[in-house]
């Protein structure tokens, strides 16, 4: 066939054109993310540095009293508050995902893939306002008649956030629990292992790491997801002292008080502290995943 | 004729020697069979002849591969380079597009976009990969509902398409019913009228069939080679009489 | 014999989970949409909202939510898809690629409420554009690129070696085999991934709040000014959206008719999600069977 000169030169140019445009889109991630922390950690800390609030009163004092004279923004009860709600949550909806997981795997491989899995992702695809909504609406309520109180509380928190982080860890756990070898199965059958004898000795062993990652993933989700959350706890500024009282956590108080507040007050600023708080926090469960992932058997 | 020179060729994957000094020349418009026991080298080989172990991460080669005179690995462009040396592999591996547009692929790359010169193209090549008469009247359906062995007929001409000089078959017919696999040798036969055919395969009476020389493979070294009648019987190396015997292999 | 025993107590109690997630879901479905019933008329999707009286609609806001949705893929899909194409096609191990996973995985933990506050002072503040819908789509790209990189890198990634070989035998460099053979190769995956990540764009809030805004301009369809306040096509104007107006209705709903207007609204969101939902799976499997000829 006859080769076009001017063709050739093109597409060759076309070539390295191409690899530098898909590279710098790549690159565009990392900018993103640099930029993302640089700015979010300049205006958290600006609480500590130019408004001379000690670290130690943020983290450690529950007096939050942002728009006084001399205001004190101590966060403790909002991060008690995200810890409360998304360690109940996941102790709820870790067992129920796994198992869930192991469901679709283990015992019924075809109703699993064809219902359940579906299910699952119709349950990730849904809104979290519509769960905030459903929350509000359904579950609150229920809680003030059946239990006492204003039915705003930690005890809806914990119910809404158990409804979302499901999907997420029976999914992950889905994935690390369908990628375990055949034979591990096999050869515990084969020394006449029950299935759920196989399930527990084997298999969940075998997927530790996996579904370990499952629920940091879960856990994450839960302590970043803001409204669903913020639209069912009360939004009272305390450490709740039982399930049924109303609170606050760090995503909640910053969706609140984000639009009442001007850029560049105490407030302001110990907002976006909370904020840079929540990144060091999704940060910090993101290199504990990657140091599970590393310790996985099967990989 | 020569049509390709191999001088005191080596080829290391990392620490590993795959290829020991060969030394083999390719007659113009013959077909040549590469043999041997499978690992043995003859498939790394043939991927010397157009580069493709070129995309392999950590793959080193020394020594000189002469296509018309030519060195391949340093007066010569990779792409003009597998233009002219086609290549069929041992799945059939048609793109997943219509019958018309994988023939149509080689041509539109390499910068043929006029329709009634890619019709042209697409109808002789499938001719010559006698494909026409069965696809003619599907040649806007997916590629992927033709049958293995009608796909490897496309994969053929597809090569064809692009006008290579030499046309290099790794395996072809091992995944195809002996029907398939016939047709496909009756094709060889018919094709190195024009190209110049490098075959390799595990299948002796194949060889046999379809080739003028054979070369004989083993453990990386290039043990014999020479016309198919004189290395099938009357072996110079009593490795290739084990092998062509069935002694191992 | 007891551990026969333990094994049926075992399975009747996953399929007990099972069953009650099903359950759950189809009831949660059921309510959300049965809540909504009334509402779903054309009536309440295309009139304006309104504020101290019952009757009003949600069409400024579905409107924003769509095109919102819109411009975020037109930013998002071409960048997540060339990342992705580099992660699966041109990145080598090394320091650059492990930046770039790490980026990819950081970025889609994070929470979308810092998501938004980082596009409030970037995209709202420092550029000058006040919440505007501009601002909450790059806010949603934020969220979107790491999902969209991650789904094309793994479909490119699934596209078998065979296919690869075959281009680079013809003589195609490589840019020419990624645009012409692998990416469509990759294409149903992509799309699949594409439609389902619109369904959460679609739902998003959190990230909307400080960047779309609070608030919806009325709109008029006739004026096609994209420099004017209250036309459709100006991407300056703050653009409240279907989720976030559910989230303020139940803050702030001053109209009699506030919870009927949300329920309304959620079932709106919930029907759009499974739609989005749907359609992937229906594209993705017809789209793979043409593809593979099995139509």
């Amino acid at each position: 066939m006859t080769v076009d000169k001017n063709y050739e030169r093109k597409r060759k140019l076309v070539n390295s054109f191409g690899k530098a445009i898909v590279f710098i889109s790549a690159l565009l991630l990392i900018i993103i993310t640099v930029s993302l922390f640089l700015f979010v950690t300049s205006k958290g800390l600006s609480t500590f540095i130019k408004d001379g609030i000690s670290i130690k009163e943020f983290l450690f004092s529950t007096t939050w009293n942002p728009d006084r004279e001399v205001p004190a923004v101590g966060s403790l009860q909002f991060i008690i508050g995200s810890i409360l709600v998304s360690a109940f949550a996941i102790m709820i909806s870790a067992p129920l995902g796994v198992s869930s997981a192991i469901f679709m795997v283990e015992i019924e491989k075809k109703l699993g893939q064809k219902i359940l899995q579906p299910a699952i992702e119709i349950f990730v695809g849904i809104p979290s306002v519509v769960y905030g909504w459903v929350g509000l609406t359904v579950l609150v309520p229920f809680i003030s008649k059946h239990f006492g109180g204003l039915g705003f509380s930690l005890l809806a928190g914990i119910l809404v956030l158990t409804i979302m982080t499901l999907p997420t860890i029976t999914s992950v756990s889905t994935d690390a629990i369908r990628s375990l070898p055949v034979e591990i199965r096999e050869a515990s059958y084969a020394l006449g292992a029950t299935r759920w004898q196989t399930i527990r000795h084997v298999v969940i062993p075998a997927a530790k790491s996996g579904i370990l990652t499952a629920i940091i993933l879960g856990l994450a989700r839960a302590f970043g997801e803001a409204l669903a959350v913020q639209m069912v706890i009360g939004n009272r500024p305390v450490i709740p002292k039982s399930f049924l009282e109303p609170m606050s956590t760090i995503t909640s108080i910053i969706t609140m008080d984000m639009a009442n507040t001007a850029m560049g007050s105490v407030w302001n600023d110990a907002l976006w502290s909370l904020a840079l708080l929540l990144l060091i926090i999704s940060f910090t469960f993101i290199i504990i995943i990657k140091l599970v992932g590393r310790r996985g058997m099967y990989k | 004729m020569k049509k390709i020179e191999v001088r005191e060729l080596d080829l290391f994957y990392g620490e590993v020697q795959a290829l020991k000094k060969i030394n083999l020349d390719v007659e113009a418009n013959s077909v040549l069979a590469l043999i041997g026991p499978s690992g043995c080298g003859k498939s790394t080989f043939i991927r010397t002849l157009n580069r493709m172990n070129d995309l392999i991460e950590g793959v080193k080669i020394n020594g000189t591969v002469l296509l018309d005179g030519q060195d391949l690995y340093k007066e010569v462009d990779v792409i003009e380079l597998r233009k002219k040396v086609g290549m069929v592999f041992q799945k059939p591996n048609p793109f997943p597009m219509t019958v018309y547009d994988n023939v149509a692929y080689g041509p539109r790359i390499h910068g043929i976009k006029d329709k009634k010169k890619l019709n042209e193209i697409v109808e002789k090549s499938l001719k010559a990969a006698a494909l026409w008469d069965e696809v003619k009247d599907r040649l806007h359906k997916s590629a992927l509902s033709l049958s293995g062995g009608q796909q490897q007929r496309l994969c053929i001409a597809r090569t064809l398409a692009v006008e290579p000089e030499v046309i290099l078959m790794d395996e072809p017919t091992s995944a195809l019913d002996p029907i398939s696999t016939m047709k496909i040798e009756e094709l060889i036969e018919e094709l190195k009228n024009k190209y110049t055919i490098i075959i390799v395969t595990h299948n002796m009476q194949q060889a046999g069939r379809v080739s003028d020389y054979t070369a004989f493979f083993l453990n990386g070294e290039l043990i014999e080679s020479g016309p198919t009648d004189q290395v099938f019987y009357n072996p110079k190396d009593k490795r290739t009489e084990d092998y062509i015997t069935g002694r191992f292999g | 014999m007891k551990s026969k025993l333990y094994d049926k107590i075992a399975t009747i109690y996953f399929y007990a989970v099972a069953v009650f997630l099903i359950l759950f879901l189809v009831s949660l479905i059921s309510y959300i949409l049965y809540q909504g019933r009334t509402k779903l008329n054309i009536d309440f999707l295309t009139s304006p909202p309104k504020f101290m009286e019952a009757g009003g609609g949600i069409g400024p806001q579905l409107f924003n939510s769509l095109e919102l949705l819109i411009i975020t893929l037109i930013i998002s899909v071409p960048i997540g898809l060339g990342a992705g194409i580099y992660m699966a096609e041109y990145a080598k191990p090394g320091l650059l690629t492990e930046l770039i996973r790490l980026s990819v995985e950081t970025l889609s933990s994070m929470p979308s409420i810092v998501v938004g506050l980082f596009g409030l002072l970037v995209f709202v503040t420092m550029t000058g554009w006040g919440y505007s819908l501009i601002a909450g789509a790059l806010a949603l790209t934020v969220l979107n690129l790491p999902v969209m990189t991650r789904v094309s890198e793994d479909s490119i990634r699934s596209v078998p070696n065979s296919l690869r070989e075959a281009s680079y035998a013809l003589g195609s460099t490589k840019w020419q085999t990624i645009v012409k053979v692998v990416v469509p190769a990759a294409m149903p995956g992509i799309i699949t991934g594409i439609i389902l990540t619109a369904g959460r764009i679609f739902g998003e809030a959190a990230a909307l709040l400080y960047t779309a805004g609070m608030s919806s301009p009325a709109l008029n369809f006739s004026n096609l000014n994209p420099s004017s306040p209250t036309s459709p096509l100006n991407i300056f104007r703050p653009a409240e959206t279907l989720a976030v107006y559910i989230w303020k209705v139940n803050s702030e709903g001053l109209a009699p008719d506030a919870r009927q207007i949300a329920d309304g609204a959620a079932a709106v969101l919930l029907l759009m999600v499974l739609i989005f939902n749907i359609l992937a799976r229906w594209l993705g499997s017809t789209l793979y069977k043409r593809m593979t000829g099995e139509k």
